[in-house]
């Protein structure tokens, strides 16, 4: 009797064990399908570096994490736009650096000029930084619609153009001696208790919402990635959608640009170095197609948070530098061949 | 004046021009209102260019067009949309990972002010496909669509302006015979709004039951403008040909009992679910059905171009199941690719270059130590170009720059390059016009007649019909039947295509 209610129990247990299991299964994949690896590479992180670092799982940490990551969720942002429409952007660390040569040498020389003129001397910075990225996202943006250069060759083309004027610019020299209130405001102010450079990020990712999924150019952006031929056919005006798509990366990492500088209190030519490589790592782990037309701007805030939380968790666990590029560029490759699989089950679903 | 009197669209002496090819010679068209106009001809005969002129993807290089009796100039998709000038391409404009609504509204988004209001395009994609309907949830992404679906989303497209004019390209070309009823049921009620509609198809047995005139264009010109009723059949082919029928496909002789070259045995792969055929030397076996039926894939994994999930190809009794195409090749099969430019020639390369590829593994060319006597396979590649008919001021001419009948004659090239014991010619005659199709279909009687195995697989049903000893018809990753001399006709084959085929369990 007493055997025979175990022996149930048991097949009871089994069942629901087996019930679980296939529960669990149906749920990662509708997840995978959803949004991608993130959630697992999220979740492994988290698990990983709890277990190894005790001070990883701490508020602080995630605040700082959160902060750190503002910068490079700004130029996910406007990857995440170039990727979408089927292109990539690896001149976005040529944007960072020449905005951040140009607009501190343009402060050096106006505080020069027109010492006193604090408001004057921090917009004539910016603009000029942003101007300048601007010109080098016109020109991928140009290259790429009018002349259908691949977006591979003109924007590897950029980034060397781009970081040449920034070393010819300085001779390689960190641009110091900028004025107290540019990086007391951009790099450590606070607005309403808020970090500054949150506040910038926090705008970016409401209005990149907003531009991906409220607007006629967010629409099309959509459909120039998932299918150029019909996108034409339906009257879309591709080439100003390219143009615009590289303007805007170009124009998020120049903001970039200005909050590390600040951050750094001098113009250098070698912020960004790896920004490239990393803001395309965040969108494809976040879902983003580089076959275009998929991604979603909130998957990609979370996906440049998780690089970051990557970093600082391998900081803390002491993993060298070196290593570290290892293993990002090892989980870039990954994510893209889930990627793949994850469009192939996506188009496959019938 | 009242417009009722003149015809809604009137194109008068339309000319196109491509660089080496004349689409378009002084073409007169004329759709009236509440008209099913067909426009019939073969691939490459000017309907495509005719209608995408209409349609605004293309600017004629002379010629007028008047719409109620005024001059319109077309320069864009968006400016024949809000003509009232909807076209459903036969390849669709859809944004596959885009949803229903999205693409219905793609490029003219209901907006207030900066932003789109989804709401009310969601409201107006629902009353549109309930006005017309089609039962598909607008939130649906197009990718997870049928054909048949994303047909009706096409067609749900043109309707969102006010449509005065509707363009279908081949739109039964994948429909079942219940979706193309109701596709008719359709048009008829458009039709009855007042709306003129060009019709694009090659199925001859469907005019009489919606059409009202035919106009016939063969090599780029106008032929003939006929009514329906009181027009055969036959009048119609030889109207598109030029020639009585029996004139363009040659009589193959067919060698019974020739021994199976090729035995595919239960083959499954994607698209493919169970296959079984022989391929038999001395005789043409057709292979027909629907994209994506799996008859072309079957000789895709054949080919191993993709993998094979179970089942066995042997070649002269050699296993070559998931054998690398390499060893296909080197093992005595020819396969012609479906998509000359993609898959088949090296587009920058001259004729001479493409050929002298192939020529490659016969010993003459190259020598044990790997070296190329370029002389040798020159005089052979030049034999070649005279053999599939080339003019010889086209062998030192990049192929890009050929006519797309050209252009297949070289890929035929290839097939005389190396003898083989297997001819596989997928879509042999895809875009080429009359002329060179006979001096093809010459080629493939040739080949056959001195005892090689042939497959043709073709979407095109009179030719696979008329070239195929046996025919077998694909559907949905089947075979559906298997048809022989006499069994084979336009019926039986359609009949097949939409087949269920019951697979034992």
């Amino acid at each position: 009797m007493t055997d025979q209610i175990v022996e149930k129990n048991v097949a009871n247990r089994a069942a629901t064990g087996a019930l679980a299991m296939r529960l669990t299964k149906k749920v990662v994949r509708e997840l995978f399908l959803r949004v991608g690896v993130l959630p697992f590479f999220l979740l492994a992180t988290l698990v990983v570096f709890t277990a190894t670092a005790h001070q990883f799982l701490t508020l602080d940490n995630f605040i700082n994490v959160a902060r750190q990551s503002v910068y490079l969720v700004l130029v996910s942002l406007g990857q995440m736009l170039v990727l979408i429409t089927g292109g990539f952007d690896l001149s976005v660390g040529t944007a960072i650096a020449l905005t951040s040569v140009v607009s501190a040498t343009v402060m050096v020389t106006l505080s020069a000029a027109l010492p006193g003129w604090v408001a004057v001397i921090l917009i004539g910075g910016a603009a000029a930084g942003f101007g300048t990225a601007f010109v080098v996202g016109a020109l991928n943006g140009f290259g790429v619609s009018r002349f259908g250069v691949s977006p591979f060759i003109m924007t590897l083309g950029a980034q060397s153009v781009g970081s040449g004027i920034a070393l010819f610019i300085t001779g390689g020299v960190p641009v110091g001696g900028l004025p107290y209130e540019f990086s007391d405001f951009f790099g450590f102010g606070r607005l309403l208790g808020v970090p500054v450079p949150v506040l910038f990020a926090v705008i970016a990712i409401a209005a990149m919402w907003l531009l991906m999924n409220r607007t006629k150019f967010g629409a099309h952006a959509y459909a120039v990635g998932g299918n150029p031929k019909a996108a034409q056919l339906s009257g879309v005006d591709i080439t100003k959608i390219l143009f615009y798509a590289y303007a805007i990366c170009a124009l998020l990492a120049s903001v970039a640009g200005i909050l590390l500088t600040a951050r750094v209190e001098s113009g250098e030519t070698n912020l960004g170095g790896t920004i490239a490589l990393e803001s395309i790592a965040a969108c494809v782990i976040a879902g983003v197609s580089l076959k275009g037309g998929i991604g979603r701007v909130e998957s990609v805030v979370l996906g440049a948070f998780f690089i970051v939380l990557l970093q600082n968790g391998m900081n803390i666990a002491q993993i060298g530098s070196y290593m570290q590029m290892v293993l990002l560029g090892t989980l870039l490759i990954l994510a893209v061949i889930f990627d793949h699989f994850r469009y192939r089950l996506l188009v496959g679903e019938r | 004046m009242s417009t009722a009197t003149y015809p809604l669209i009137e194109m008068t002496a339309i000319s196109k021009v491509f660089p080496g090819v004349k689409a378009l010679d002084d073409v007169d068209f004329r759709l009236e209102r509440r008209e099913v106009h067909v426009l019939f001809g073969e691939n490459g005969a000017g309907k495509s260019t005719l209608i995408s002129i209409l349609a605004g993807v293309q600017r004629p290089t002379s010629g007028r067009i008047l719409m109620d009796g005024k001059e319109i100039s077309i320069g864009s998709v968006e400016e024949a949309a809000n003509l009232g000038i909807g076209t459903v391409f036969q390849e669709f404009s859809l944004v596959p990972t885009l949803t229903v609504y999205e693409n219905l509204y793609l490029g003219r988004e209901i907006t207030h002010g900066l932003f789109t209001d989804h709401r009310a395009m969601l409201k107006g994609a629902r009353t549109l496909f309930a006005e017309l309907g089609f039962d598909i949830e607008v939130t649906r992404r197009v990718v997870s669509l049928s054909r048949a679906e994303q047909q009706m989303v096409e067609i749900a497209k043109a309707f969102l302006n006010d449509l005065s004019v509707l363009i279908l390209d081949e739109p039964t070309a994948s429909l079942t015979e219940k979706e193309t009823q109701k596709l008719f049921a359709f048009i008829r009620r458009a039709q009855a709004r007042g709306v003129g509609i060009i019709y694009i198809s090659h199925r001859i047995h469907e005019f009489s039951a919606i059409a009202d005139r035919i106009t016939i264009l063969r090599d780029g010109k106008w032929v003939a403008t006929v009514p329906v009723k009181g027009t055969p059949e036959g009048a119609l082919v030889e109207l598109m040909t030029g020639r009585a029928i029996d004139k363009i496909y040659p009589d193959i002789a067919r060698n019974p009992g020739g021994k199976t070259v090729l035995e595919i045995r239960n083959l499954h792969a994607w698209g493919v679910m169970g296959v079984d055929i022989d391929v038999r030397a001395g005789e043409i076996l057709g292979v027909a059905g629907l994209v994506g039926s799996g008859k072309s894939r079957t000789w895709r994994t054949v080919m191993g171009l993709q993998p094979a999930t179970a089942g066995t190809v042997r070649l002269n009794g050699e296993d070559v199941t998931n054998a690398p195409t390499r060893k296909l090749l080197d093992d005595g099969v020819f396969y012609l690719p479906p998509d000359r430019k993609a898959e088949g020639l090296v587009l920058s390369a001259t004729t001479a270059a493409n050929l002298q590829l192939s020529l490659l593994p016969r010993p003459e060319v190259t020598s044990r130590f790997g070296f190329v006597a370029g002389r040798s396979s020159r005089s052979l590649a030049e034999t070649i170009a005279s053999q599939v008919e080339i003019a010889t001021g086209h062998i030192d001419r990049v192929v890009s720059r050929l006519s797309g009948g050209n252009q297949q004659k070289v890929l035929f090239g290839k097939a005389l390059c190396v003898e083989r014991d297997i001819y596989i010619f997928d879509e042999p005659t895809v875009g080429v016009d009359m002329g060179t199709r006979t001096e093809l279909y010459r080629l493939i009687k040739t080949i056959a007649e001195t005892g090689k195995a042939v497959v043709v697989i073709s979407s095109d049903l009179p030719e696979v019909m008329h070239l195929a000893h046996r025919l077998v018809v694909f559907s949905k990753g089947r075979i559906a039947a298997e048809l022989q001399g006499d069994e084979i006709s336009e019926e039986a084959v359609l009949g097949h295509f939409f087949a269920e085929v019951k697979v034992p369990a």
